[in-house]
């Protein structure tokens, strides 16, 4: 099993309101933060020689208009398994 | 007695909460501004519905990071009763006022419908007036109400009589089909263990008025008055 | 060009080359012929950019005006008609309604999240532009076929905008309607409609005005967001849309647009602010320019004051930027501190960013150089367009293929059009406020108004692409009907409509002459109920690679009701079920023929507007003095759906006799103003003498029994005999989930 990481952000320059908000929680709370950008982390575990990750970021997992995506490929095992224990 | 009404940026209950406490029940209001620093002489307060700051980060997390929290905090401490309302229940546990967290509800929607919730603890100020076991419809418009914490935390909920209000069908019973976010323990509403702070997804302003189906809500608003009223 | 009366601003840009490519500007041959004629020069490129905006189809409605003249747009009350932000209307009580409708097609289209996002923060702007609070939102939602998973999604994600910046500034979306259609899988049409409340003499408006006064840019940053939005949403989109329009896609911040809303009452309630309106289709440019042009005064405006979000914008990116959350304020030098103080309160930006003359000039600074000087009302004023209508031949006759009535019945209820709308609607936050008296899934929302009490408002949108597609004058009338049908249904007088008329591409002479009908059914439709239309917007170039869509006047009416507080009615088992008012029984443009027919004809009988007005004025006049218990009216699928969906709402059953041949005009047609009343026997009385009052035909069709619903004809043969239960089963079965 191949383990992927993809890590999608709004494109420069299109308008990032969550990132703006958190800036000012941070600022709230007396931290000196400059700019943040908000964006989505993904793991996928994928079998051997399957899955053109490029495309599914293309068609699915990132909307091409306003976000921009990085791959990274890695053997490292899934962070969790199963959902929210409780 | 006089009521506090708290405004964070992205508020959108408090005009409600504000027209229901003050035309509804005739009480005094002051409408409080979230960099206020100060609650003192509120003999009650109310955390309103919205999505302070849109939600970012997580619904209530940056909100619980204004100046106004250290003062809720200090009036909690006092036992003044806080109650905080959708977006305001949400902030009360990002503040670490109450137990828990409100994540994604289970189908991953906003859910806007009547629900009807069960009265649990009727010892606290907002539940004093009813009866446990006690019926009330009211709706919920959230999509970020499923209740959840860990096993230990939830337990000991259930012990110390801090679930106060838990999603059931009209007739009061407690099945998954009346759970409307998959809430853990169909919880639709805890306090902290000294009673005075509430929080409840399900909108009490929304239900306080005959013309639009409900006056259920307005008995948790009641139930402060004869609170304060037996305080003094 | 010779004759050079201004020399050309050129400061750090271009002159634009002699007889500039028109393809590369939007402007025709002709067009940019007109504007060298005017300025005597030829226009530089920061200037031609504006003229491509400001002349585009969207902003300049070159190809609609004229026709738009024929809408009645004055009436008792009509504070303001078309030609501002949007409507007003006075309601009594010292408070005015302000009603407007806007169509987000083409950005929905690219972006269905933020394309639907921005087109609810851009409604709610309009109406704030009025000085109003937005109270209520209401929807019109058309794409492909539900059967299909690209459409479902993107269906999901127009319903995830709305309810996305909808829900989060605290706006109920009350009500609203979806209908499908092959033509719309690539070009889905969002209308959104929105409710504003004002006090009448807080009313303001969208004027540069006196010479002196400063423009105050209030709101968020500008980023380099849908530039030339305006002008996109006046092409016809290709396959290649979905990549290659980045730049004209916003980005909605509704977290921004609630500041806005609170920020900007607040500034108004200071008595400080002497016009407003909102930077949308065409940013600044177009906002300062119309403002201007509507005062006959000018405006100069210093481009590097605007508070901006990115580094090194070009002077015609600041100016036509459309990024959201924006307004454009006018005010005397001396109150800008305490306005911008409000807003810097709410975290806002607040700038003085230009200020009024009286020159009639609109001016650009950039670093002290000028980069625009243009005539204001040239730049408001493109040349109309025309085209000569062409004809479209009515559609010859089909015959339906049989198909058994319970079948059918099915399957028109697991329609898009009839199917309970509850998993869209309940995505939607519809009580804040709490003004809600009835709920969305009924024939019209209402609305309480404690500022007018015991009155309130209700509130409708309707369209029908198919009757129009059959008959584009009969169709458009008959949507107007049904709106005021809806409204009667809630016991409302009509007040106000605003309308969005969507169509392909009015180059085209037969979509050109479509228009015109629909147009001209509204208006005679809209006089005989004496309802103004005050607002509203014309999207054209509604077409995909599968061709245009179906021709779709969508219409939304407010009405006043009386008094809110009386419950209505409590309907029991032994309650008659009525119908007032009758119909021709064609099939054309009906749903079923959609279904079960080769094509929408044949034929669509015009309904009556003397009948359908004493109708209207009889169910009206009925739910107010709560003879009815329910009253609901005849549309989409014909009788026997409106009588289904009576007994979905009440959860009984019922046993229905028609009075004449039951056959799938009888059961399915859907023309006529007709209403299904519910009735105790006890107000049956009262209810004839109110029929026979208004000369409107009564028939008792049945009563409520039990748990199936039957309908059969005079000779006793059963049509139909179904369980409820399976009824509400395909009733329930919207498909809108995403994938």
């Amino acid at each position: 099993m191949r383990t992927v990481r993809v890590v999608i952000t709004l494109k420069p320059g299109v308008l990032d309101a969550p990132g703006q908000a958190i800036r000012q929680g941070l600022r709230a709370l007396g931290f000196a933060v400059d700019e943040v950008r908000a964006g989505k982390y993904l793991e996928l575990a994928l079998p051997h020689g399957a899955g053109d990750v490029e495309e599914m970021c293309a068609r699915f997992l990132a909307n091409p208009l306003i976000e921009t995506w990085r791959i990274e490929e890695g053997e490292r095992q899934m962070a969790t398994a199963g959902g929210t224990a409780e | 007695m006089i009521w506090g009404v708290v405004t964070f940026p992205g508020s959108n209950c408090d005009r409600d909460c504000v027209h229901v406490l003050r035309h509804v029940l005739a009480q005094d209001v002051r409408e409080v501004w979230h960099e206020e620093r100060s609650l003192s002489g509120l003999d009650a307060v109310v955390l309103p519905g919205g999505f302070s700051y849109g939600d970012y980060l997580r619904a209530g997390a940056i909100a619980a990071t204004a100046p106004v929290m250290d003062a809720v905090r200090t009036a909690a401490g006092r036992g003044v009763p806080v109650l905080g309302i959708c977006n305001g229940f949400q902030i009360l546990t990002e503040a670490g006022l109450l137990p828990g967290t409100l994540l994604r509800n289970r189908h991953l929607r906003f859910i806007c419908r009547d629900v009807s919730v069960r009265v649990e603890s009727a010892r606290t100020p907002f539940t004093q007036r009813l009866d446990n076991g006690a019926v009330l419809r009211m709706p919920i418009a959230h999509a970020e109400g499923r209740y959840t914490a860990s096993p230990d935390v939830l337990r000991l909920l259930e012990s110390k009589r801090q679930v106060v209000f838990r999603y059931c069908d009209p007739d009061g019973q407690v099945l998954p089909a009346a759970n409307p976010n998959g809430a853990a323990r169909a919880i639709a509403g805890v306090c902290n263990r000294a009673g005075n702070v509430v929080g409840l997804m399900p909108h009490p302003e929304r239900s306080a008025e005959g013309p639009l189906g409900s006056t259920d809500g307005r008995q948790i608003f009641e139930s402060v008055l004869l609170a304060i009223a037996g305080v003094r | 060009m010779t004759g050079i009366a201004h020399a050309p601003p050129r400061v750090g840009v271009e002159v634009a080359p002699e007889g500039a490519p028109a393809g590369a500007s939007g402007l025709s041959p002709e067009e940019y012929a007109a504007v060298g004629a005017a300025l005597r020069r030829a226009p530089n490129t920061v200037e031609l950019r504006c003229f491509a905006v400001m002349w585009s189809e969207h902003c300049a409605y070159k190809h609609s005006r004229e026709v738009l003249r024929r809408l009645p747009t004055r009436g008792a009350g009509v504070l303001q008609g078309p030609g501002e932000n949007a409507g007003v209307v006075e309601i009594g009580g010292g408070w005015a309604l302000v009603w407007k409708m806007e169509s987000h097609n083409h950005p929905s289209a690219v972006d269905p999240y933020n394309g639907a996002a921005t087109g609810v923060g851009g409604i709610i702007r309009d109406v704030l532009a009025m000085g109003a609070r937005p109270i209520a939102l209401l929807d019109s939602l058309r794409c492909g076929p539900l059967d299909d998973a690209r459409s479902r999604r993107l269906l999901a994600g127009i319903v995830g905008g709305i309810a996305g910046y909808g829900n989060s500034i605290g706006v109920p979306t009350v009500g609203g309607e979806l209908a499908v259609d092959p033509g719309y899988r690539d070009n889905p049409l969002v209308n959104v409609a929105c409710l504003g409340l004002v006090r009448t003499d807080r009313v303001v408006r969208g004027r540069a005005d006196p010479p002196g006064a400063v423009l105050l840019y209030a709101g968020a940053r500008t980023g380099r967001d849908g530039i030339g939005g305006a002008a996109f949403a006046s092409a016809v989109l290709d396959e290649r849309a979905e990549y290659e329009d980045r730049a004209a896609v916003q980005i909605g911040d509704p977290f921004a647009g609630k500041c806005l809303i609170e920020a900007t009452l607040q500034a108004l309630e200071t008595g400080r602010v002497r016009g407003v309106q909102d930077m949308g289709a065409g940013g600044l440019a177009c906002a300062a320019a119309e403002m201007a042009a509507r005062a006959d005064t000018g405006v100069v405006l210093d481009l590097y004051r605007v508070p901006l979000r990115e580094r090194d914008m070009a002077p015609h990116e600041v100016l036509l930027s459309e990024s959201q959350e924006r307004m454009l304020l006018v005010t005397s030098p001396e109150d800008v501190e305490i306005l911008a103080a409000v807003y810097r309160r709410w975290g806002l930006e607040a700038e003085v960013v230009g200020r009024v003359t009286d020159d009639g000039r609109f001016r650009a600074q950039f670093d002290d150089a000028l980069v625009v000087d243009l005539p204001a009302d040239l730049l408001t004023h493109a040349p109309a367009r025309h085209v000569d209508p062409v004809p479209v031949p009515d559609p010859a006759p089909l015959a339906a293929r049989g198909i058994a009535a319970e079948h059918a019945l099915l399957r028109l209820l697991a329609t898009a059009e009839l199917a309970g709308k509850a998993p869209i609607y309940e995505q939607y936050d519809h009580m804040v406020q709490v003004r809600t008296v009835v709920r969305p899934g009924r024939d019209a929302a209402v609305l309480r108004l404690p500022e007018v009490a015991p009155a309130g408002l209700a509130l409708t949108v309707d369209g029908n692409g198919r009757w129009c597609a059959v008959d584009p004058y009969g169709g458009a009338l008959a949507t107007v009907l049904e709106a005021a049908a809806n409204l009667a249904c809630a016991g409302a007088v009509p007040l106000a409509v605003t309308d969005c008329l969507n169509f392909a591409s009015p180059e085209d002479p037969q979509v050109f002459w479509t228009f015109a009908r629909a147009v001209e059914g509204i208006a005679d439709a809209c006089r005989a109920l004496g309802v103004p239309v005050v607002g509203g917007n014309v999207s054209f170039y509604n077409e995909g690679p599968a061709g245009p869509i179906l021709p779709t006047p969508v219409v939304a009416m407010v009405g006043l009701v009386p008094d809110v507080t009386t419950a209505p009615t409590v309907p029991q088992d032994d309650n008659l079920l009525v119908l007032l008012g009758a119909a021709d029984s064609g099939l054309g443009g009906s749903l079923y023929a959609r279904e079960f027919c080769s094509s929408l004809a044949p034929g669509f009988h015009r309904p009556n507007l003397h009948t359908a007005g004493r109708t209207l004025s009889c169910v009206r006049e009925a739910v107010q003095r709560r003879a009815v218990a329910l009253a609901h009216d005849v549309s989409d699928g014909g009788l026997a759906a409106a009588l289904v969906e009576c007994c979905l709402i009440l959860d009984r059953g019922a046993s229905v006799t028609l009075p004449g041949p039951v056959d799938t005009g009888a059961l399915f047609g859907e023309e006529g103003t007709r209403v299904v009343c519910v009735v105790s026997p006890d107000d049956l009385t009262e209810l004839q003498s109110l029929a026979a009052t208004h000369d409107v035909p009564l028939s008792v069709l049945g009563h409520l029994e039990g748990d199936r619903f039957r309908i059969a004809g005079p000779d006793e043969r059963v049509a139909v005999d179904l369980s409820l239960g399976r009824l509400r089963r395909a009733w329930m079965s919207l498909g809108c989930e995403a994938g």
